[in-house]
């Protein structure tokens, strides 16, 4: 009998496969700044042990507040500190800061254009605690936001360079977390970071990935396997999902005949949906195919599990690329 | 820069009821135009903002963005009539601009917007003021600033869950440059108050707040009250207030209890008739 993968406790790392890794690259990243930066403060809603923040809060105990459980004055006690003229990091879960904080980001936040910054951990399927839990429509909900930035990082050397971008950016940005160790894609060295700015980190002819947060690293090593089988895959890399980089999209999806999105999300009204709208808006037909998640509630296990059961995988990248012969 | 207005160490009530008679008169000239608006609460709330603007608040006229100002925060964004009315009084807004009160394209909106000077938030959805006055009590605590900050709400607007996540907060980061103004007129948009609230004070003590209750329409007890909640001794202040809606003109007073007041065409020279007969001592 198959050995049996059981649920994690909260608190895992981010870590998938062999790539060296980095522990808390947003806290380290924070304190970095903050160093520098009098008027960076943290909050989080008893959430702070999970999403990376208690580096900073070691580091300026007097610049940090733990609101408890209450999301809603997470964020409407962020934006009276932006209103001050500081610039809070909110941290909490994807799930809880989009769903139960809605009109404080659009309102108290997003509306008067505040540098209130939402950092939101277990995206999509990181945790498998259910659909209480899975960030699955997060992106979606707060692209919805007028004037709100949306970043989905893929690794530890993104989250760095997205909460310094952050912290420069004059408006609300919502910022997905991966936490614990995480993974290095990127080389750190020279690595920049430009809110709205699509990344070509794979040139490719035949097929084109267009992906978002970690499933980027799955669509890179997509394209190797894809490489040793005579297919030539690019991968573009879409940090910022608002502002959405329509002109690289375009620009890339001109030059492959076949794209593929793969978001760690639902797969409406996130990546996918941007870039079926950036091709009509441009005129362009083309075969796309969606990878992600299907719209449903998804049952609790083992986040590998989880993954390989809703399609994540990287084997499910090459499938798609090959029109299901994987 | 110095900030203009300084309470002084007595209260001048007479030179204040004047001040409210002359913001109620604002809100019956704003709201003549469209001929209706939340007249009833505006009147109401008229001795409140008086005692703010025009005695306790340090703030100037011509600096609203002064880092040290005290700030007020109207929760409630559709007592808007209120503020302008207000901020006419001190100068802010022009007398002649009141007709424009919720017409297209004016600075005076039926519901607050940032974007009108003297305005410290975007109220109106409701549950939103308590928290954002805990952030910026904080920030400005962490700023060393003697600033303070007043927060209206109001009674129905006590049935949104983040209101009491925000008492929670406000009690156990003891933020006593606080003073939430719970304005209890008895209303809300289905008429009048649809769960019953009270106690209202207990709740509010529960929470770690200094608290008082008061009849919001007596001048000299507002004016008290307010001068009481100065206390520095790690609690947040609150200030539950008994009001009136439509206080100072008896015809609205005595009006059906509503959220909305519509007013026909041909009464309302009787109602600034009725405010100017009235003394303000027995609205």
């Amino acid at each position: 009998m198959a050995e049996r993968a059981y649920t994690q406790a909260m608190g895992r790392d981010e870590a998938t496969g062999g790539r060296t890794t980095i522990d808390a690259p947003f806290g380290k990243a924070l304190v970095e700044i903050a160093v520098v930066r009098d008027d960076i403060v943290g909050l989080t809603a008893d959430l702070g042990k999970y999403t990376d923040i208690l580096p900073f809060r070691d580091a300026h105990p007097e610049r940090f507040f733990n609101v408890g459980m209450a999301e809603q004055n997470l964020v409407a006690v962020a934006a009276g500190l932006a209103r001050t003229g500081l610039v809070p990091f909110a941290t909490t879960y994807g799930v809880f800061a989009s769903r139960r904080a809605f009109d404080f980001i659009a309102i108290a936040c997003a509306h008067s254009n505040l540098p209130v910054k939402i950092v939101a951990g277990l995206p999509g399927l990181t945790t498998g605690y259910g659909g209480t839990h899975q960030a699955i429509e997060d992106t979606g909900l707060m692209r919805l936001i007028p004037g709100l930035v949306v970043i989905d990082p893929c690794d530890a050397t993104e989250i760095a360079a997205a909460t310094k971008a952050a912290a420069a950016h004059p408006g609300p940005v919502y910022m997905r977390l991966l936490r614990g160790k995480v993974p290095v894609v990127f080389e750190p060295e020279g690595f920049d970071f430009t809110i709205g700015k699509a990344r070509l980190v794979r040139e490719g002819t035949d097929v084109g990935f267009v992906s978002t947060g970690f499933m980027t690293e799955r669509a890179l090593d997509a394209a190797e396997a894809l490489e040793k089988r005579g297919i030539s895959a690019g991968v573009l890399h879409v940090p910022t999902l608002k502002p959405f980089d329509t002109e690289a999209v375009a620009q890339f999806a001109g030059g492959v005949e076949h794209l593929v999105t793969a978001e760690n999300h639902v797969v409406h009204g996130g990546l996918a949906s941007l870039v079926a709208e950036t091709l009509f808006d441009a005129g362009m037909t083309m075969r796309l195919t969606r990878i992600g998640l299907p719209d449903r509630y998804i049952e609790c296990g083992s986040v590998p599990t989880l993954q390989k059961r809703y399609g994540l995988m990287m084997d499910d990248l090459v499938a798609a690329a090959t029109g299901g012969r994987a | 820069m110095a900030l203009a207005n300084h309470p002084p160490a007595t209260a001048d009530i007479v030179a204040l009821k004047a001040r409210a008679k002359s913001m109620r008169r604002h809100v019956l000239a704003m709201a003549r135009g469209p001929g209706q608006g939340y007249v009833g609460q505006g009147l109401g709330i008229s001795d409140v903002l008086a005692a703010l603007y025009f005695h306790e608040m340090r703030w100037d006229p011509a600096d609203l963005k002064a880092a040290d100002r005290d700030r007020f925060l109207l929760s409630t964004g559709h007592y808007s009539i209120a503020l302008w009315a207000a901020l006419a009084e001190a100068g802010v807004i022009r007398l002649d601009e009141l007709v424009t009160y919720g017409a297209d394209d004016s600075r005076l909106e039926m519901s607050t917007l940032d974007t009108t000077p003297g305005v410290e938030m975007i109220g109106g959805s409701l549950g939103h003021g308590l928290g954002q006055a805990i952030g910026m009590a904080l920030g400005l605590r962490l700023a060393k600033s003697p600033a303070r900050i007043f927060c209206e709400l109001s009674d129905g607007e006590m049935q949104e869950g983040s209101t009491w996540e925000a008492a929670m907060a406000a009690g156990h980061f003891s933020l006593d440059n606080l003073v939430a103004l719970i304005d209890c007129n008895g209303i809300q948009a289905d008429g009048p108050v649809v769960l019953d609230m009270e106690p209202v004070a207990d709740k509010w003590r529960a929470f770690g707040f200094a608290t008082q209750e008061i009849d919001g329409n007596d001048l000299a007890a507002v004016v008290a009250a307010l001068e009481k909640a100065r206390a520095t001794d790690g609690k947040p202040h609150a200030i539950v207030l008994r009001t009136r809606p439509g206080q100072g003109v008896p015809t609205l007073l005595a009006r059906e209890k509503a959220h909305f007041v519509h007013v026909e065409l041909d009464e309302w020279d009787a109602l600034i008739d009725e405010l100017e007969r009235t003394e303000a001592d027995h609205g």
